[in-house]
């Protein structure tokens, strides 16, 4: 028989027993309940910054559609995860597409979006996300350099395929003082995505309207 | 208790870094410039009064034989909760801090201030504590990687008001123009002797004082 009294003697390894079960079950409590609290708020919040995003590699005035809502799968190698396609229509017809894409770094997975107008020519590019080293290769975030925008312009028929490198491998890309490997995993996933767009084009010359959606 | 010591012990005598040689995986790992140290440093000190003050308030039902497991669950969601309460609701601040909330777990000082002061402590106390532990690890935190930053960039508090808001755009300053790239003192090297020469600096301004002690006791027994 357990004695109720020695049963709260904190030497007891029932009463110990007791503090570790209890302790779990309140942490596990109070994390579904910040889970609960937070979880909408975020997945909003991160909805937002797409959206922000893509309104930095398409201009507002480019589409009257809302692109998250027609959105393609297409598997590559190269990538990650299937890339996601996006089409942005203006009265109907395609004005842009936007490529999202997961590729690796060198800290770990990248996400980027590669805006690109029907012709080839790239709209502009983004890094949403990824966890390259602070203060050496994340210089190609926008908000800490300015390199990402060298990506405008450039399309496969003014770069041929040989310059779509960092310049340490012979190609046209700057790449920064400590950091080889970021941009050259950037500059892979942009022509990437060209030649992704170049294919789905190939493929889909009577329109994705047949298509049906993932 | 005797709070003047406990913020001196705080911000130079036991300083976590550069005293109890803690939380130097934190430390070495994000002052690549000064704003990321300074970053981290706000992240733990949060973190360090959140904990300090829940388990000084449950001290007296935690045994002490099962205390560490039941201090691991409480710092651990003591930091989840931060992560997700910061990422809903001051979400600017996280996409800058978010990388450093998730590292505060690796962080040994926190349980260090846990297990040999707050577990120890009246809540009033521990909470000094905490604030005394958080600031002299932050600012020593803003030395590595101002020191770092300097050398390896030639800027100071780049990025600032990212993390600070606009208002903060005066911290960044550019120290030489032409960035003299001591690309070491970026890299992971350039951690280890940065911390190496803040230590060496401590040791040297302590000896001094130390001596200065004995000579005062030695002129007093005269």
């Amino acid at each position: 028989m357990i004695h109720l009294g020695s049963v709260l003697n904190h030497d007891h390894p029932v009463y110990q027993a007791m503090l570790l079960a209890l302790s779990c079950a309140i942490v596990s409590l109070a994390l579904i309940g910040g889970y609960l609290a937070t979880n909408d708020r975020i997945i909003e919040l991160e909805l937002q910054d797409q959206l922000n995003t893509l309104g930095q590699v398409l201009p507002a005035d480019q589409y009257d559609n809302n692109p998250l809502e027609e959105q393609y799968l297409l598997e590559d190698e190269r990538l990650l995860q299937p890339a996601q396609l996006l089409l942005a229509r203006r009265a109907g017809d395609i004005s842009a597409m936007a490529w999202q894409l997961r590729v690796a770094g060198w800290g770990g997975p990248m996400e980027l979006l590669v805006a690109i107008d029907p012709g080839g020519t790239i709209l502009g590019v983004r890094v949403v996300r990824h966890k390259e080293t602070p203060g050496l290769a994340d210089k190609i975030e926008i908000a800490k350099s300015d390199w990402i925008t060298v990506f405008d312009g450039k399309s496969l028929t003014n770069t041929p395929t040989r310059a779509w490198a960092v310049k340490k491998d012979d190609g046209d890309f700057d790449q920064f003082t400590g950091a080889t490997i970021t941009p050259r995993a950037v500059v892979k996933a942009v022509h990437t995505a060209l030649e992704l767009q170049q294919a789905w084009l190939a493929s889909h010359k009577n329109g994705p309207q047949q298509e049906t959606q993932p | 208790m005797n709070y003047p010591q406990l913020f001196r012990d705080g911000l130079w005598d036991n300083n976590v870094a550069m005293g109890q040689m803690l939380a130097l995986c934190p430390l070495l790992a994000v002052t690549t410039s000064a704003t990321n140290g300074l970053g981290m440093g706000i992240a733990s000190l949060a973190v360090l009064i959140l904990t300090n003050t829940l388990i000084s308030a449950v001290r007296g039902v935690i045994s002490p034989q099962v205390r560490i497991p039941v201090l691991i669950v409480m710092i651990a969601t003591a930091v989840t909760l931060t992560d997700m309460a910061i990422n809903a609701w001051m979400h600017d601040l996280y996409k800058v801090l978010g990388l450093f909330i998730a590292l505060i777990v690796t962080n040994c000082a926190i349980f260090g201030r846990a297990e040999s002061f707050a577990s120890k402590q009246p809540v009033i106390p521990a909470l000094a504590d905490a604030i005394a532990m958080g600031l002299g690890f932050t600012w020593v935190l803003v030395a590595v990687g101002a020191m770092r930053e300097v050398l390896g960039s030639g800027t100071l508090f780049a990025n600032a008001s990212l993390l600070l808001g606009p208002g903060f755009a005066w911290l960044e300053t550019t120290i030489f123009n032409t960035s003299p790239d001591i690309l070491i003192a970026i890299l992971p090297p350039g951690a280890f002797m940065a911390l190496g020469f803040l230590i060496v600096i401590k040791r040297l301004i302590d000896q001094r004082l130390h001596s200065r002690e004995e000579t005062g006791l030695v002129q007093l027994q005269h």
